[in-house]
């Protein structure tokens, strides 16, 4: 079983990496700030104006380490990769079943379906935690039309209703949203989704932990030798990670949405530590920043058991599993592609 | 798993001081300096037996030792660390 590596986030601005050795050496002016063996790392994450030194980017993409350059909030700028990685057959039996509409259409179903029923455990999951009789009974709702969604996911012959059925049950939950989170936690409240950019702190925070997890996919993809922008939910357009985004689907709830959940209501996280820019953008600050980061690295270093691997694992193993799996269906190994599936 | 390395290397000689620095330069790729010639090393098996069989291939046995603890995977409850200096955790957040 592949050891959960950790990831090195770089928030200095100025910083500058360098290989020494077989270690990453972060710079700070002039003066060495951490040293870290690339064999313990599985990611770098950059936020801001970060150096990188073109021998260190050789050896990560060598040795699997994948580098991604983001600007100061989260929003990808750029990621270095060596040679393709993996397996060309595999690569192309990845295009054959994206081009075909019927393979297509059987992993989007399935992306889809458990998309639908992880938001759905999520909602339910929060309806035994709170107290209050109503928000109680609204997430139970709202949980009871999801699972009729499930099912006709499952049903859906085209690509355009899979993704409009998608849509709905998306609305259905961040309908409900708002009541999940802890009536003590003042200014988050939700009204709708907002991106590019979020215009309220709480989806502020959900953007930046989509984009860290988005980060983790696609080095997940290319992990297992998969290219990661050929997508079958999400379609191809130029620089999108189209796959990296479809395996992301299945996580948003379980791992992004509880997360943003409990840095709100245990306050960890507050409304002041959020700036508003003259473009009305909602930024995390740099403080806050770091908090968000250690929490998620926290979480992801918790066991679960896979459901359909029956293996122990960590939360941030998962996601390369869920890659693995994907390849395999892909090779002709399994029927179908089994989504991750929270219970 | 964790692995603490010492070492002793004689510099009465100019190959003894070469030998120093190979040494600290060998354990530098595999683990984080936490004293003066004392290396902590989060490994597993196979980059192990590497590091070790570079280690061994350095010294000079006359001369020279070198120590290995092994402290397993559950190695948090059997390190403390008082004062200046403490080691980063590298299974913990990393930021820089």
């Amino acid at each position: 079983m592949k050891k959960h590596l950790n990831t090195l986030f770089v928030t200095t601005e100025g910083a500058y990496l360098r290989k020494e050795g077989q270690a990453v050496v972060v710079r700070v002016e002039k003066q060495t700030r951490l040293r870290v063996p690339l064999h313990n790392l599985d990611g770098i994450v950059c936020f801001g104006r970060v150096g990188c030194s073109p021998a260190l980017m050789a050896s990560c993409a060598k040795g699997n380490v994948s580098i991604s350059f983001l600007n100061p909030y989260g929003g990808f700028l750029a990621a270095v990769t060596g040679f393709s990685p993996g397996n060309v057959l595999l690569r192309r039996q990845q295009y054959r079943a994206a081009d075909a509409a019927d393979s297509t259409l059987a992993i989007a179903k399935e992306i889809v379906a458990g998309k639908i029923a992880n938001s759905r455990s999520v909602l339910l999951r929060a309806a035994r935690d709170i107290s209050a009789p109503d928000a109680q009974e609204q997430l139970q709702r709202a949980a009871r039309r999801m699972a009729n969604d499930v099912t006709m996911a499952r049903n859906e012959t085209s690509l355009d209703a899979l993704r409009g059925r998608e849509g709905e049950s998306a609305a259905t939950y961040f309908q409900v949203f708002s009541s999940m989170i802890s009536p003590q936690a003042t200014g988050f409240a939700f009204t709708t989704r907002s991106r590019r950019p979020p215009l309220d702190p709480l989806n502020a925070l959900l953007s930046f932990l989509y984009s860290m997890l988005t980060h983790d996919a696609r080095s997940a993809c290319e992990a297992a030798g998969l290219d990661a922008a050929v997508g079958f939910l999400h379609r191809d357009r130029p620089g999108r990670p189209g796959l990296a985004l479809d395996l992301i689907e299945e996580f948003r709830a379980f791992l992004v949405d509880r997360l943003t959940l409990s840095l709100i209501n245990r306050r960890q996280i507050q409304s002041s530590d959020f700036e508003i820019t003259q473009s009305g953008a909602v930024l995390l600050k740099d403080k806050p920043r770091k908090t968000v980061l250690a929490a998620y690295q926290k979480r992801k270093q918790a066991t679960i058991t896979h459901p359909f691997l029956d293996e122990k694992t960590t939360i941030g193993l998962l996601i390369h599993l869920q890659a693995r799996l994907l390849a395999r269906h892909l090779r002709g190994d399994l029927d179908a592609y089994p989504p991750f599936l929270w219970r | 798993m964790y692995v603490l390395v010492t070492y002793d290397v004689s510099t009465t000689t100019a190959e003894g001081r070469k030998r120093l620095r190979n040494t600290a330069k060998i354990c530098l790729n595999y683990g984080q300096r936490v004293q003066n010639s004392v290396f902590e090393l989060l490994i597993d098996p196979a980059q192990w037996a590497q590091c070790k069989a570079e280690l061994c291939d350095t010294i000079e046995p006359q001369t020279d030792s070198l120590r290995f603890y092994y402290l397993g995977n559950n190695w948090k409850n059997r390190v403390e660390h008082v004062g200046a200096k403490p080691a980063i955790d590298l299974e913990g957040p990393l930021f820089a």
